[in-house]
């Protein structure tokens, strides 16, 4: 093999692979939104309606709203509590430092589908472990109007270790002189953190919250088995959505217009969050 | 300099988070080892009163789990190594040669990355069936292997630091290009390879919804679709829960914190590097 050849076979593998798994079917998806696709085998061209009929659905919007809730409700809950463990534990001399950090990352290490299993017993509402700890018996899963925070709980329970990681990250790289510039001119704790650890993390709180973004509108495991989107569909989200059409009702067309509808919504949020943090401009 | 209030007030902080974070995980061991009334008991017991091994000869009676723990390892690591050769072999090309088209190749890793999985879903799932790949273990692991653009990534960043003299050096010793990318390069990136298997491993042994669609027969299923399907049987059925999610995370918190340390430099690396 050429040295001019070597790059192109090198990278061969992920093209190929990217070419036939992601782009293909990207575009496959175009086609099969503008279809009427009852099995596998009956397809008929229906044109704008896919998107028409989307735009009217009740339970679209529902699971929008959902979706939304949950992604607004862990970037305000679970990035505050992300970076305060993380200030709590840049102290470099604190002691059992790698155990706390340890501990507080482990949830992130187990599938979704645990997770759910474990929220489910502790939410019980006779004998889960929540309930007799606060001594009532609230239903967090029975009521329609507290199983989304459930949930965002939960998120924050299994993330805030994750994001404490990149903060901790982001706090060690802040330059010592900053700190000392700030400690000269007499500036308090709080004064300190305003004017001077948020501006440098500012990358950090970027990259942090537009993954969180994306992520959080791609939740589907926690509720799959936590809720099955219920009671009713106060816990139904955008991708269960879509993977109740497209393989429980083997309504293809229409599951893949509901995942180009959750791609344009990633897509225009994180463009406006890429834009208000400025990512891309020159510092 | 801190004063000691404030060190102790710290300390009383992380311990009191620690233990909110924990006690939901020593919660699932300890009720695996409870009786099925004891779980329900009021107060609650922190220790089993009276430890049993009851849940776990029961999964292992009327669960096929030894079949799911072979399956998750199996698909795990097939997927784990595919994404090692596939990363490496892409970090490589884009951090030491200068080729036609560069650019616009690294410029579309880094948008595959933003597309996320489940805009695919459903044409994937179209394509797998016209390959006849549904119910097959390279139909759920080769798609999600579309997305290593991430690996591609986290490769060249480490792989830009591998002295270019080495590779000039092996190149007038007569060494191929493949053999300089097997003797020189993989050699050097070995710590940034661990970063990125835990990351492949603890991705896949954890992957729901993929698995989900292509798996049909049960006898294929992975450890979270195994104790998926538990759950839809067995609701009542606490302990017996209890003990498969503790089967279940337990390999998966063995091998982190055999290399927690490559892993926490490997999530870092996105982040701060850019």
């Amino acid at each position: 093999m050429k040295p001019r050849y070597a790059p192109y076979f090198f990278l061969a593998p992920f093209f190929l692979l990217f070419g036939v798994f992601m782009v293909y079917p990207l575009f496959d998806s175009i086609r099969l939104s503008t279809y009427s696709v009852r099995g596998m085998r009956h397809q008929t061209f229906v044109g704008f309606e896919n998107i028409e009929r989307l735009l009217a659905d009740p339970l679209f919007w529902t699971a929008l709203w959902n979706t939304a809730y949950f992604a607004l409700g862990s970037l305000l809950l679970q990035l505050p509590v992300a970076l305060g463990l993380a200030l709590l534990l840049s102290n470099a001399r604190l002691k059992g430092r790698n155990l706390f950090r340890l501990s507080f990352f482990s949830p992130v290490l187990i599938s979704g589908v645990f997770i759910a299993v474990i929220f489910y017993l502790l939410y019980d509402r006779r004998y889960g472990l929540v309930n007799k700890v606060l001594g009532f018996e609230i239903p967090w899963l029975q009521d329609p109007d507290l199983v989304m925070p459930a949930l965002v709980l939960a998120g924050v329970w299994r993330w805030a270790g994750f994001n404490m990681v990149y903060f901790l990250a982001g706090l060690q790289s802040i330059r010592r002189e900053l700190y000392e510039a700030a400690a000269v001119d007499g500036a308090g704790t709080w004064q300190t953190f305003i004017h001077v650890t948020i501006p440098a993390l500012r990358p950090v709180i970027a990259f942090v919250v537009i993954t969180s973004m994306i992520g959080s509108f791609q939740l589907f495991d926690l509720p799959y088995v936590l809720t099955e989107g219920g009671p009713g569909n106060a816990s139904m989200t955008m991708v269960m959505y879509l993977y109740k059409h497209g393989f429980e009702f083997i309504n293809l067309g229409y599951a893949a217009t509901i995942g180009w509808a959750l791609a344009v919504i990633i897509g225009v949020i994180s463009i406006i969050q890429v834009r208000f943090f400025g990512v891309f401009r020159e510092n | 300099m801190r004063s000691p209030l404030r060190t102790a007030l710290t300390y009383v902080l992380l311990v009191f988070l620690t233990v909110m974070v924990l006690t939901p995980l020593f919660w699932v061991v300890s009720a695996s080892f409870k009786p099925t009334g004891e779980i329900f008991s009021y107060p609650p017991t922190f220790l089993p009163q009276d430890p049993t091994l009851d849940n776990f000869t029961r999964l292992f009676q009327e669960m096929p789990i030894i079949q799911y723990i072979v399956n998750s390892t199996f698909l795990a690591t097939s997927h784990t190594l595919l994404l090692l050769i596939i990363a490496t072999m892409g970090g490589f090309a884009f951090a030491k040669y200068s080729f036609k088209g560069r650019g616009i190749l690294f410029a579309i890793v880094l948008a595959s990355m933003m597309i996320p999985f489940h805009l695919v879903l459903v044409p994937l799932f179209t394509l797998l069936y016209k390959f006849g790949w549904l119910d097959t273990y390279q139909g759920v692991i080769l798609p999600y292997l579309a997305s290593s653009g991430f690996g591609v990534f986290l490769m060249r960043q480490f792989i830009l630091g591998v002295p270019t003299d080495l590779i000039d050096a092996a190149r007038i010793d007569g060494s191929s290009e493949f053999g300089i990318y097997w003797r020189v390069i993989i050699p050097a990136v070995k710590p940034a390879m661990g970063a990125l298997s835990i990351f492949g491993f603890l991705g896949a042994w954890n992957e729901f919804l993929w698995p989900m669609i292509v798996l049909r027969d049960a006898d294929k299923y992975t450890l979270p679709l195994g104790l998926a399907s538990l759950v839809g049987v067995y609701r009542q059925e606490y302990g017996m829960l209890m003990a498969g999610t503790l089967l279940s995370i337990l390999p998966i918190m063995v091998l982190f914190l055999a290399m927690q340390r490559e892993f926490v430099q490997g999530i870092t690396l996105g982040a701060v590097k850019e």
